[in-house]
């Protein structure tokens, strides 16, 4: 028996996580519990980021979604709701619909993800190919730390295309410094228009 | 068992972001509070930033025809915060529906019905 892959076991464990409290939104009724189930489906979603190599984005889950997000639409729950168990029921004719046709997406995304072979993952070696073993273990073993390439890519160098083959590509490689001004720009706007909205008003009626 | 000693690619990475945008888009139809759609849309987002993750895993660096390499991370930081900022607006958005309606019901924030 060969040993067990320890990555692929915390694999498991994190995608059964995500996806059974990702379900557990979609059931409850109760907005409290959708809030817990949420955080931890997001929560087990950034560990399926460490796991795939990419630690920062992981991080970034954490921190802004997680602690950032997540604190807000709760703080959103507390601010809005009626009751301590406010329930809003759904027709069971809406439910059915809405199962049927997510039946079906889900359906066709599946199909299409295992199609593909080249996305099966690598090839499985043959026992007795030692170079083989070693360069499969040694993708899946590779730490990357991908921290200074990702800040270098949002200043506008790429240092992980260095050696890009292109020279089309590699001019106009700038890299993402115009998208990360427009997307900070856009969260300064957003930010100040939601203080703007969120301003307690009198009631229309009320006057 | 053969999922626990092989190692992994990408298509169970991709099958649990299917999972994820499927919860998510079924939590947007079937819920009537306004906080149950919004939580809908994180997860759609969620599972959106898992697929790109997906392709820019490094197991996948091999054959480099789907391979996103760091541009996948890149564009799923840029998701994360946009989710945070379109979070931020909604939320204003609910609670100007709960002072003016005092409620969070979808169904009964139709003024502008024609």
């Amino acid at each position: 028996m060969d040993p067990i892959n320890w990555q692929s076991f915390f694999f498991l464990l994190f995608s059964a996580v995500a996806c059974f409290f990702a379900v557990a939104v979609v059931i409850s009724q109760n907005i409290v519990r959708m809030a817990f189930y949420l955080i931890l489906s997001l929560g087990a979603t950034a560990g399926l980021f460490f796991l795939a190599g990419a630690d920062f984005v992981g991080a970034m889950q954490l921190m802004i979604y997680v602690g950032g997000t997540l604190v807000l639409l709760v703080f959103g729950v507390m601010l809005t709701a009626q009751g301590p168990f406010i329930t809003m029921k759904t027709r069971s004719g809406e439910w059915i619909l809405a199962v049927i046709v997510g039946g079906s997406l889900l359906a066709v995304l599946v199909q299409t993800a295992i199609s593909v072979d080249a996305w099966q993952g690598p090839a499985i070696p043959a026992p007795g190919d030692a170079e083989q073993v070693a360069a499969v273990a040694a993708t899946q073993n590779e730490i990357t730390h991908t921290a200074t390439r990702l800040g270098m890519g949002m200043l506008g160098a790429r240092v992980d295309q260095l050696e890009q083959s292109n020279p089309t590509v590699r001019e106009g490689m700038s890299g993402y410094l115009l998208p990360f001004e427009i997307v900070s720009l856009h969260l300064l706007v957003v930010l100040v228009g939601a203080a703007y909205l969120a301003r307690t008003k009198k009631r229309a009626d009320a006057v | 068992m053969n999922l626990l000693t092989a190692p992994l690619g990408v298509t169970p990475l991709l099958i649990v972001g299917a999972v994820l945008f499927v919860c998510g888009a079924v939590c947007m139809a079937t819920k009537r509070n306004a906080l149950g759609v919004l939580m809908g849309i994180e997860l759609v987002l969620n599972g959106a930033n898992v697929n790109f993750v997906a392709f820019s895993n490094p197991t996948l660096r091999a054959d480099s025809q789907f391979s996103l390499g760091l541009d996948g991370q890149l564009i799923a930081l840029f998701v994360i915060v946009l989710a945070a900022a379109e979070a931020a607006v909604a939320l204003a958005i609910v609670l100007n529906l709960y002072n003016n309606h005092a409620t969070v019901d979808l169904d009964r924030a139709d003024e502008l019905k024609g």
